[in-house]
């Protein structure tokens, strides 16, 4: 119970063309991510699909059923926004409550499931609480906790966390990673930070420009992005390009290697190069090379190493890791 | 914080012209309630001093109140006022929030349209006004004076009201529609308490004009049923005798009413012109 499905959706504001046609399924019980940079249609295909917005073409079906004549609070969705959207003027339990009242629930059950979702999100103590009284955190629980306790068939996140400070941030991402598994329900999920994608989905869809770039599980994408924008957009730091000219590589346009697949050695190597610029994270070195061969590389290396700036080293990439791009940016295979 | 802003040469200039304004725009009011406590002779003799044991008189106060028709003068300006503002208001801000919230064809001309009527003075159609109240058989109603006060006032409250809306958070109203609210609930409950500081400035800009107006009760209905305070005040000013103590107090008694529906809206007011400056 919450399959979901677009067919070729399209949405103008005036003249402007902001969805160009999306094709989506998302199987029930799916945790599905859209990222994609600012402005191409993230949030717009949202409200699309929770009937906000009325596609300009196109189809929703909810579960096989076509609803898009089908108004916001009937078609079973619950939605969570970036800026929470609780009502000022009613307290935590009736704000997480006014859905089920709308819909004419009797006072003991909606009781009954505030209490539940209240207890499930640690808000037992704020119930009685408006919001205007509450920290970010806080709010945001009450906001994930007011669609929770409509039980829909489908969630909605409208890049839920990123009103939250980092450590905030990574706890609430937990929580709904939890969240999906005991309620094993269809969500969606919209962010444009990479790690929160990969981190949660079963499947990212990659956005540009209105159109979906390409769909897959995060290792998938990862792996085997179909373009240059997926190769570059997932994964940090980003995937190196290089013409494929400069490496005298026939029959490709452009050659990518992503920085943690590139070894260095001080002797010997297949680029040589200069350290720009070194980054020392514990963890990984960021390197920034500018090398002969290959121009400006960016370089991941795991633990610590002493490399500084101006130090020569030579860099050989992984050959089995090397991507290869033609003309319309098209991965070959 | 930048030192210009608390300098105490600054804070004193602005102080400075601040009450040498509010001086000006109290004098007049001061003067007539301070003469409206006075007899007659002492008026004239030095209108400036404040009564003593030998001018003081509630003469005119007795006048107007002996007057059997003025506390109904006072009762039609009210009912007038009140009504015409609460109709501004809720046409007001439900012109505003269809302007603000939905796309459709025309809107921005529509806006354009009925903001129009903040330039152009509803008194240039006051021949065409007449005309319709005869024929509507309305003339010498208070709801002639409701209808025209209200049309009066809704450019400027659809004006302020409609930027006010734009500004309501879509994510809320949105949450709204996701719970099943309708859009009248949406609007009644979720909007309109979030303008409210902008419903109050606008309420104390339509009253003032409404209470003072002389010309539409004076064409519209100048019945004796239908009289409001300042037409009714006009009784005291005589071709040949002016009964100065009766205006005087009949003009002071009628700030009270402005005066207290100011105090009501007031603190909204306040957050309503500042908000825009502190935020
Ligand atoms: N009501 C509207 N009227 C006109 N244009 C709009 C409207 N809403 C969105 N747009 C345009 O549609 C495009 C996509 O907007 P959308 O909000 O879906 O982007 P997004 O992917 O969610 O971006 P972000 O990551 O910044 O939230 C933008 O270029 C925006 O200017
Ligand atoms: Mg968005």
């Amino acid at each position: 119970m919450g399959s979901l499905r677009l067919e070729n959706i399209r949405k103008s504001f005036g003249k402007v063309e902001v969805l160009k046609g999306i094709d989506l399924e998302v199987k029930d019980g799916e945790f599905v991510i859209f990222v994609g940079p600012s402005g191409c249609g993230k949030s717009t295909l949202l409200r699309v699909i929770a009937g906000l917005e009325d596609a300009t073409s196109g189809n929703v079906l909810i579960d096989g059923e076509a609803v898009d004549h089908v108004p916001p609070a009937k078609r079973g969705i619950a939605m969570v926004f970036q800026s929470y959207a609780l009502y000022p003027h009613l307290n935590v339990r009736d704000n997480m409550g006014l859905g089920l009242k709308q819909a004419g629930r009797p006072k003991a059950e909606i009781g009954e499931r505030v209490a539940v979702a209240s207890k499930m999100l640690g808000l037992d103590k704020y119930l009685d609480r408006r919001p205007a009284e509450l920290s970010g955190g806080q709010r945001q629980r009450v906001a994930i906790g007011r669609a929770i306790v409509r039980s829909p068939k489908l969630f909605l996140f409208d890049e839920p966390l990123s009103n939250l400070d980092a450590a905030l941030r990574v706890n609430t991402r937990l929580e709904i990673a939890k969240l999906h598994r005991e309620l094993s329900a269809t969500m969606i999920y919209v962010t444009h930070d990479q790690v929160e994608a990969m981190t949660l989905a079963d499947r990212i869809a990659i956005l540009n420009e209105g159109r979906i770039e390409q769909v897959g599980t995060p290792m998938e994408l990862y792996n085997r992005p179909a373009n240059l924008f997926v190769a570059g957009f997932i994964g940090s730091p980003k995937m190196n390009f290089i013409p494929a000219a400069t490496l005298r590589d026939g029959g490709a346009s452009t050659v990518g290697i992503r920085p943690e697949h590139i070894t260095v050695d001080a002797q010997e190597g297949r680029w040589k190069g200069t350290v720009l610029h070194a980054e020392h994270l514990g963890a990984d070195t960021i390197l920034y090379l500018d090398t002969e061969q290959a121009g400006f590389l960016t370089v991941r290396l795991f633990g610590e190493h002493r490399f500084g700036t101006d130090d020569v080293l030579y860099a050989t990439p992984q050959p089995e890791r090397i991507y290869r791009f033609d003309d319309d940016g098209k991965a070959i295979a | 914080m930048s030192k210009a802003r608390t300098s105490p040469v600054r804070s004193a200039a602005a102080h400075a012209i601040l009450i040498t304004y509010t001086v000006v725009a109290l004098f007049p009011v001061l003067v007539i309630i301070i003469n409206s406590f006075k007899e007659r002779r002492a008026i004239f003799r030095s209108p400036l001093s404040l009564p003593n044991a030998e001018s003081f008189s509630l003469i005119g106060y007795d006048t107007v109140l002996a007057q059997g028709d003025f506390l109904l003068y006072f009762q039609n300006s009210l009912i007038v006022t009140v009504m015409s503002i609460t109709g501004v208001l809720l046409f007001g801000a439900m012109a505003a929030f269809a302007l603000a919230e939905y796309r459709f064809r025309g809107n921005p001309l529509m806006a354009l349209y009925l903001a129009l009527g903040i330039m152009i003075p509803i008194r240039l159609g006051t021949v065409a006004i007449l005309q319709m109240m005869v024929a509507g058989g309305l003339v010498n109603t208070l709801t002639a004076l409701i209808l025209v006060y209200t049309a009066q006032g809704l450019p400027l409250a659809i004006f302020i009201l409609s930027e006010f809306m734009k500004q309501v958070s879509d994510d809320l109203k949105n949450a709204g529609r996701m719970d099943g609210l309708s859009e009248y609930r949406i609007f009644f409950r979720l909007v309109l308490p979030l303008v409210r500081p902008a419903m109050a400035t606008v309420a104390v800009f339509t009253m003032i004009p409404i209470w003072n107006d002389l010309w539409f009760p004076l064409i519209l209905a100048p019945a004796e049923s239908t009289k409001t305070i300042t037409l009714g005040a006009q009784v005291f000013i005589g071709q040949f005798v002016t009964n100065w103590n009766a205006v005087l107090a009949a003009l002071s008694l009628a700030i009270l009413p402005v005066l207290i529906l100011y105090l009501i809206f007031s603190r909204q007011l306040i957050r309503g012109i500042t908000s825009g400056a502190v935020k």
